[in-house]
């Protein structure tokens, strides 16, 4: 029956308002610390699972001897640079292997206004799931655009390219950006960087947009493989002689070579032996399996950089939880007299320690959920260049614990936080500080 | 049952020079319920001290405080505290309202301490001291008068036993003297609670039935004067 908690509520509110200004300092520089945490946290996370166990169509990447990292962010990633090369055959040779599935070969090496073209089969489109159950789609024509021009439009309407023909699909993220759309026709241009002087001389109609997939796949344009051996400049030195291709003419499988071969096997335990044979008999190619070991290597590589992150997280924490006990230690002094009169009242010493913690655990309360936009705002920036960047999508709906859990131990922080000026309060002498005139 | 009862209560101060200086010496002093009572004393008699050991915002060195039958002297701090808000009244020269608060907030945190809050009743209280058209006004928004009113008004908050008045028009012209103090006296009627009050104004004494000096209640208070006059000769 005492009602003291109304009446510390009341004390904790009129003691926000009359210290608005060193209130709301406070309650910002909080903000910054739980939304700052809470995105080391979160985007360490995703980025992690992102990258290591988003959901890939592939079991394993065969490519030329050399680093599993390079050869899987080169293919899956379509970041960083081919390791070479393999011939023909070896891909004839994984595809009619029983273990294997679909083997899809990749050739790379050349981009238009910096997005990667990769060289490759129908089936990339037919047979091949990014994601369990999904495969890629090309999207129906705009009605409202312009509409392709009459001399290079496809005959039929959006599709995927014909295997004999200068035909390109885009992914979705390249089509937005470079403003490609169906019916176009663009130059290729040398090497993964691009670079005005590399011009092919090739024309390529865009015969597909695909649909969004939210991977890496958005940021790529597909052509037939056959399009990267006959290209302008292009040799191929698969007997280890140069040849270049003449048109008209059937390319002999011998000169052929592949950057990388996509593999699907029937059971992902068949990887094991596969790897076996390849990597540790085998001398000329390497075998990129599981697909997320390699990435989870490369993560396990940068730790570091998120063990920085994460303390400098909480040396932020501990500043904001250093300026929550000044700002508040600070007005205990000029209070004196008012929890003189508030125990005058009645009040006890602990109903004054409580108002006092409460305030701190308040002001740290607002401080986390504004950190909350924070969070959202620090998540869309970094979101935006990692998709940039890599492709790979962040989604901020997702539950993260961090979520919940640094602004709960944002809040007790503030509590503790108090517990110094609060200390101050308790032991403030009602007689001494009842006397004087205000 | 009486409402205040002290017994050979007794408080001393460490003077500067390390001496003990007894402040408070009181070997009996009684209110009945309800009742009225004027101590003629002037600052430097121990008064403030005095009305702090009934209060129980100070502790005696020896010696016994009943307040409405309970003994202050035995109770920790917390039941001490417990006893103030609910049994005691204090009205203070200074007023000491909370200048954070508004009128009403000042009524309603004396309550939340206390017996509870009642919103409807502390807007009575105000309504009858005249603040009625006040209630939300700060102390400082206040004339002098009216901050005195929401003094006592706070004082009445959780139907004390007994109000304690501390030089309560100290600060007020004459006329507004003579109003606040038959405002106090006139409410502590109404509400049954018992008056101490404390003043060396003559005319406030004057209107009270019964008046004791300080000097017979608190044999301290000799010494303190001596003290005090010596140390002006």
């Amino acid at each position: 029956m005492t009602g003291g908690l109304g009446g510390i509520w009341l004390m904790v509110r009129r003691s926000l308002r009359q210290h608005a200004m060193s209130t709301a300092i406070t309650c910002v520089s909080i903000s910054l610390a739980t939304g700052l945490t809470i995105s080391v946290f979160s985007i360490t996370r995703q980025t992690r699972d992102a990258f290591t166990g988003g959901p890939v169509g592939f079991d394993a990447v065969l490519g030329a001897r050399g680093s599993q990292l390079q050869l899987v962010l080169n293919t899956i990633f379509h970041l960083d640079a081919s390791p070479g090369l393999i011939p023909w055959t070896m891909y004839e040779e994984i595809r009619r292997d029983p273990r294997v599935e679909l083997a899809i070969p990749y050739c790379v090496g050349d981009n238009y206004r910096g997005f990667r073209i990769v060289g490759t089969t129908e089936e990339v489109f037919t047979r091949f799931e990014y994601q369990a159950g999904r495969r890629f789609a090309v999207q129906a024509a705009r009605s409202d655009a312009a509409g392709p021009s009459p001399t290079t439009a496809p005959s039929r309407g959006p599709r995927f390219f014909d295997a004999r023909r200068a035909e390109a699909v885009i992914g979705s993220f390249v089509a937005q950006q470079s403003g490609l759309k169906f019916g176009d026709t663009f130059n290729p241009y040398h090497g993964t960087v691009f670079s005005e002087g590399e011009k092919h001389a090739e024309k390529y109609v865009v015969v597909g947009v695909l649909e969004p997939t939210n991977s890496p796949s958005d940021r790529v344009i597909w052509i037939p493989i056959e399009g990267v051996f006959r290209m302008s400049g292009h040799v191929l030195r698969g007997t280890g002689r140069e040849f270049a291709a003449e048109a008209g003419r059937e390319i002999a499988d011998e000169h052929k070579e592949v950057n990388a071969v996509m593999i699907k096997l029937r059971s992902p335990q068949l990887g094991m032996q596969l790897e076996q044979q390849i990597n540790k008999q085998g001398k000329v190619a390497t075998l990129a399996w599981p697909i997320g070991k390699s990435m989870a290597e490369l993560f396990d590589r940068i730790g570091w950089v998120t063990k920085v992150l994460t303390l400098v997280a909480y040396l932020v924490i501990v500043v904001a939880a250093a300026s929550i006990t000044a700002s508040v230690y600070n007005t205990i002094n000029e209070r004196r007299r008012e929890f003189a009169i508030l125990r005058s009242l009645g009040a006890r010493r602990r109903t004054v320690f409580s108002a006092v913690v409460l305030e701190s655990a308040t002001i740290a309360t607002i401080g986390s959920l504004a950190g909350l936009a924070v969070y959202v705002g620090i998540f869309a920036a970094a979101a935006g260049i990692i998709r940039r960047q890599t492709g790979v999508v962040l989604a901020l709906g997702p539950y993260d614990a961090a979520l919940v859990l640094v602004p709960a131990g944002m809040i007790a922080i503030g509590a503790l936080a108090g517990l110094l000026p609060a200390w101050k309060a308790y032991a403030t002498d009602v007689a001494t500080n009842l006397a004087p005139l205000s | 049952m009486l409402a205040l009862e002290l017994t050979n209560l007794r408080k001393t101060f460490v003077a500067p020079d390390g001496q003990r200086v007894p402040v408070v010496d009181v070997p009996e002093f009684r209110i009945d319920a309800a009742q009225q009572l004027a101590l003629e004393g002037s600052s430097g008699s121990g008064k403030t001290t005095l009305l702090n050991l009934i209060a129980g915002i100070l502790s005696p060195d020896s010696g016994r405080v009943l307040v409405a039958g309970i003994d202050l002297t035995g109770s920790s701090e917390p039941q001490r505290d417990r006893l103030r808000a609910r049994h005691v009244g204090y009205v203070f020269q200074t007023f000491n309202l909370l200048q954070g608060y508004t009128a009403l907030e000042n009524v309603l945190l004396a309550m939340a301490f206390g017996r509870g809050v009642d919103r409807a009743y502390a807007g009575h209280l105000l309504e009858r001291v005249g603040l009625g058209h006040r209630v939300h006004y700060r102390p400082r928004q206040l004339s002098i008068g009216q901050q005195q009113r929401v003094a006592v008004a706070r004082a009445l908050a959780n139907h004390p036993t007994l109000v304690l008045a501390d030089e309560p028009t100290g600060n007020l012209d004459l006329r507004h003297a003579h109003e606040a103090l038959g405002l106090i006296r006139d409410i502590c009627r109404e509400q049954r609670a018992a008056l101490l009050l404390v003043s060396h104004d003559r005319s406030v004494l004057a209107e009270f039935e019964v008046v004791r000096k300080m000097n017979s209640v608190n044999l301290a208070a000799l010494t303190l004067a001596a003290q005090s006059a010596g140390g002006v000769a």
